[in-house]
C-alpha cells in the first residue's frame, strides 16, 4: 500500500517535466511579443530590451528551461512580466479560491448525482426516468457561463437573494487563513455572520459549476446500477428474499458508485482547469481569473505556473481516486 | 441460370444494405434521436443560410441602427436589439455560421490528428507506442481550456487561430481511443489473412484496420461536436477569438453582460441558441453511440 502510494508520487517527476516542456514550448515557439506588451505601448527598443535582459528573456531557451526547473526545485514559479509578483506567491493566494469552489460544486453533483442515478435506474423505464434522462442531456449541454449568467440576472439583479459576485463583501473581514477555503475559516474563526456571507457568496458559482458533472455522475451511476442489478449475486439475494431497500441500499450501491468513482476523479480534475468561465462570471477570485489576466496579455510564467499545478492536481486526483476504489472495494489490491 | 449465378455476387451487398436498414430503424424508433437529429438539421440549415435569412442583414454586416437601441422583444424584433440597435435574431442566425464551422474544423482536426497519433502508437507498438502515448497522457492533464486560451492569445485573433488553437488541446482523447481499437484490430483473423497476402504495414493499417474502427471515432465525433461549439464560444466569451462585428455567440453574451439587468434579452438569443445547438448534438451523439458501438449499448 505504502510502496503503492510513493510510487505512484514518484511518477509525478516526469509528468512535471513533460508539463514543463510541452508548456515552455508552446510559451517560446509562438508567435507574440509578451516584453513589448508587458513594457508598454511607449516603451523605447532599448528599455524592452532591458525588460527582456533582466528576465532573461533574451538567453537561449535551455538556458531558461534549465533555469526555471532550478527555480522550481525550490518552490519558484518564476516571476510575472507584468505584475513583477512571484508566481508561487500568486498561486498560492487565488488557488483556495478554486479549490473551494470545485469542491463546493462536486460536493453538490456527487450529492444529489448518486441518490438520483440510483433512483433512476430502480425505477427505470418509467416516466421519470425518461424525464430525468431527457433533463441530464440538457445539463450537460448547458453552456457554464450562460447559466451563470441567469442565475445572477434572477437570483442577485432581480430577487436580490444573493450577491452578485466575488467572495465577501468587503465590509467584511476575512477571516484568519487556515486552509483559504473562506467558508471553513470563518467557521474556525467562530464568525457565523462572515460564514454566511462566504456561503451565499459561493452558492451561485458553485451550482453553474455542479449541473454538469452532477448530470454525468447521475448517467454513470444509473448505468453501473443497471449493471449491478444484472448479476448472479444480486438474483441470489432477492431469492433469498431480502428486502428490496436493503438489497439495493447494502449490496448494490456500494458496487455501482466504485465504477462511478473514475468519472468523479475525472471530473475532479477537468473542473479544476474549467472554472475560467464561471470565474470571469461571477468574478470569483481563483486560477482561472488569474489565467485569463495573464493569457490576455501573453505573460506566460503564470499561464505556465498554473497549468502545472492543475496538472499535478488532476493527477494526484487520479491516485486518491485509485485509493478510495480499495477502501469501496476490498478485492481491489495494490501490488 | 443467369439469376442463380449473379446470386452469390449480391448476396454481401445486400447484407449490409440490410444492417443499415436495421440502424435506421432502430435510430428512428428511439425519439430523443430523432429530436436530436431535427435540432441538429435546423441548426446546420442556419449555419448556411442564416446570413442570408436574417432579417436584418444589414446588422449582420455591421451597420448601426442608434435611434432604436436597447428595443424590447417585440413582433419586428423577437429577441429585441442590442446597444447598438442591432436586431439580436438576426445576429445569432449568421453566428451559427462560425460556431458550426469551428466546431466542425475542431473535431476534424482534432480526430485526425488524433486517429494518426493512436493508429500509429497501437500499431507499431514498442517504444513508439510508450513514447506518443506518453506525450497524450501529458496533454491530456493540460487544462484544455487553458492550453487553447494560451495558443489562442499567442497566435492572435481570428477564426482561423482560434480553430488551431482548440484542436491542439483535442486531440489526446482520440489519440486513446483509437490505440485501444487499434491493438485489438491487430489480433483480429484479417489482419493475419492481410499480412499473409504480403500487405505492407501501412496498408494493412489505413486499410484494413482503420475501417473497422471508424465506428467509435464518428460516435466520439458527434458527441464531441456540442463542447467544442461551448469551448469556441467560451473562449468567445473570454474575449479570445473572433472579433467583432462578425457575430459569434460567445462574444454577444459576453457583450450583452454590459446590459444587464435592464436589458437582459440581448443575452438570451445567443445563450439559448448555444444551449440549442449543444443539445441537439449531444442528443444525436447519444443516439448514435446506441446504434453503432454495441458495447456501449444497456
Amino acid at each position: 500500500m505504502l510502496y503503492f502510494i510513493l510510487r505512484r508520487i514518484l511518477m509525478l517527476v516526469p509528468v512535471v517535466i513533460g508539463l514543463t516542456v510541452i508548456m515552455f514550448a508552446i510559451a517560446r515557439i509562438l508567435p507574440g511579443d509578451p516584453v513589448a506588451l508587458a513594457a508598454g505601448p511607449n516603451a523605447t527598443p532599448a528599455e524592452i530590451e532591458a525588460l527582456s535582459h533582466e528576465f532573461g528573456l533574451d538567453q537561449p531557451i535551455w538556458t531558461q528551461y534549465f533555469h526555471y526547473v532550478g527555480g522550481l526545485l525550490h518552490g519558484d514559479l518564476g516571476t510575472s512580466l507584468l505584475t513583477r509578483r512571484p508566481v508561487a506567491a500568486d498561486i498560492a493566494a487565488y488557488l483556495p479560491a478554486t479549490l473551494e469552489l470545485v469542491c463546493a460544486a462536486m460536493l453538490i453533483a456527487v450529492a444529489i448525482g448518486i441518490p438520483l442515478g440510483l433512483a433512476t435506474a430502480v425505477w427505470r423505464n418509467r416516466w421519470p426516468d425518461y424525464l430525468s434522462q431527457v433533463v441530464a442531456i440538457g445539463a450537460i449541454s448547458m453552456p457554464r457561463f450562460f447559466l451563470g449568467l441567469l442565475l445572477q440576472l434572477c437570483f442577485a439583479m432581480w430577487l436580490m437573494w444573493l450577491p452578485l459576485g466575488g467572495r465577501l463583501p468587503i465590509i467584511v473581514i476575512p477571516p484568519p487563513t487556515v486552509t483559504g477555503f473562506l467558508t471553513i475559516d470563518t467557521l474556525l474563526a467562530g464568525d457565523l455572520h462572515a460564514f454566511t456571507m462566504a456561503l451565499r457568496h459561493l452558492a451561485m458559482p458553485a451550482i453553474a459549476m455542479s449541473l454538469s458533472p452532477l448530470a454525468t455522475i447521475m448517467r454513470m451511476m444509473r448505468a453501473s446500477t443497471i449493471e449491478v442489478m444484472g448479476q448472479d449475486y444480486v438474483m441470489t439475494a432477492r431469492a433469498l428474499g431480502l428486502p428490496r431497500g436493503k438489497i439495493i441500499l447494502k449490496y448494490v450501491a456500494r458496487n455501482a458508485v466504485s465504477a462511478t468513482l473514475t468519472v468523479i476523479g475525472l471530473y475532479f480534475g477537468w473542473l479544476l482547469g474549467g472554472t475560467v468561465l464561471v470565474e470571469t462570471v461571477f468574478d470569483w477570485p481563483g486560477l482561472g481569473l488569474y489565467a485569463t489576466k495573464a493569457i490576455v496579455s501573453q505573460d506566460m510564467m503564470p499561464v505556465i505556473g498554473v497549468a502545472l499545478v492543475i496538472g499535478l492536481l488532476f493527477v494526484l486526483a487520479n491516485l486518491v481516486i485509485d485509493l478510495l476504489y480499495g477502501v469501496i472495494n476490498p478485492k481491489v489490491r495494490y501490488s | 441460370m443467369t439469376d442463380s449465378v449473379q446470386t452469390p455476387r449480391t448476396e454481401p451487398v445486400r447484407h449490409r444494405d440490410d444492417r443499415l436498414r436495421r440502424a435506421l430503424f432502430r435510430f428512428s424508433q428511439s425519439k430523443l434521436s430523432m429530436i436530436g437529429a431535427a435540432i441538429v438539421a435546423v441548426v446546420l440549415f442556419f449555419a448556411v443560410f442564416g446570413t442570408v435569412l436574417a432579417p436584418f442583414p444589414g446588422h449582420v454586416a455591421g451597420a448601426v441602427d442608434t435611434a432604436n437601441q436597447f428595443q424590447a422583444p417585440s413582433a419586428a424584433h423577437l429577441f429585441g436589439t442590442n446597444e447598438l440597435g442591432q436586431d439580436v435574431l438576426s445576429l445569432v442566425m449568421a453566428g451559427t455560421t462560425v460556431s458550426v464551422l469551428a466546431g466542425f474544423g475542431v473535431v476534424l482536426i482534432g480526430s485526425v490528428i488524433g486517429t494518426l497519433v493512436g493508429a500509429v502508437a497501437g500499431f507499431v507498438g514498442g517504444w513508439t507506442d510508450e513514447g506518443l502515448m506518453r506525450l497524450t497522457d501529458l496533454t491530456l492533464t493540460i487544462p484544455s481550456l487553458i492550453l487553447a486560451m494560451a495558443i489562442a492569445a499567442a497566435l492572435g485573433p481570428g477564426f482561423t487561430n482560434m480553430v488551431i488553437a482548440i484542436s491542439l488541446s483535442w486531440w489526446p482523447g482520440y489519440a486513446r481511443l483509437v490505440r485501444g481499437e487499434v491493438l485489438a484490430a491487430r489480433e483480429e483473423v484479417y489482419v493475419t489473412a492481410a499480412r499473409a497476402i504480403g500487405a505492407s504495414p501501412a496498408r494493412i493499417l489505413f486499410r484494413h484496420i482503420l475501417p473497422n474502427v471508424v465506428s467509435p471515432i464518428i460516435v466520439k465525433m458527434s458527441l464531441d461536436m456540442g463542447f467544442a461549439i461551448l469551448t469556441v464560444a467560451g473562449l468567445g466569451f473570454i474575449g479570445i477569438g473572433v472579433r467583432p462585428p462578425t457575430p459569434e455567440w460567445g462574444t454577444l453574451l459576453s457583450l450583452s453582460r454590459a446590459n444587464m439587468p435592464g436589458y437582459w434579452w440581448t443575452a438570451m438569443a445567443p445563450g439559448l441558441a448555444m444551449f440549442l445547438a449543444v443539445f441537439g448534438f449531444n442528443l444525436l451523439g447519444d443516439g448514435l453511440r446506441d446504434i453503432l458501438d454495441p458495447k456501449a449499448r444497456r
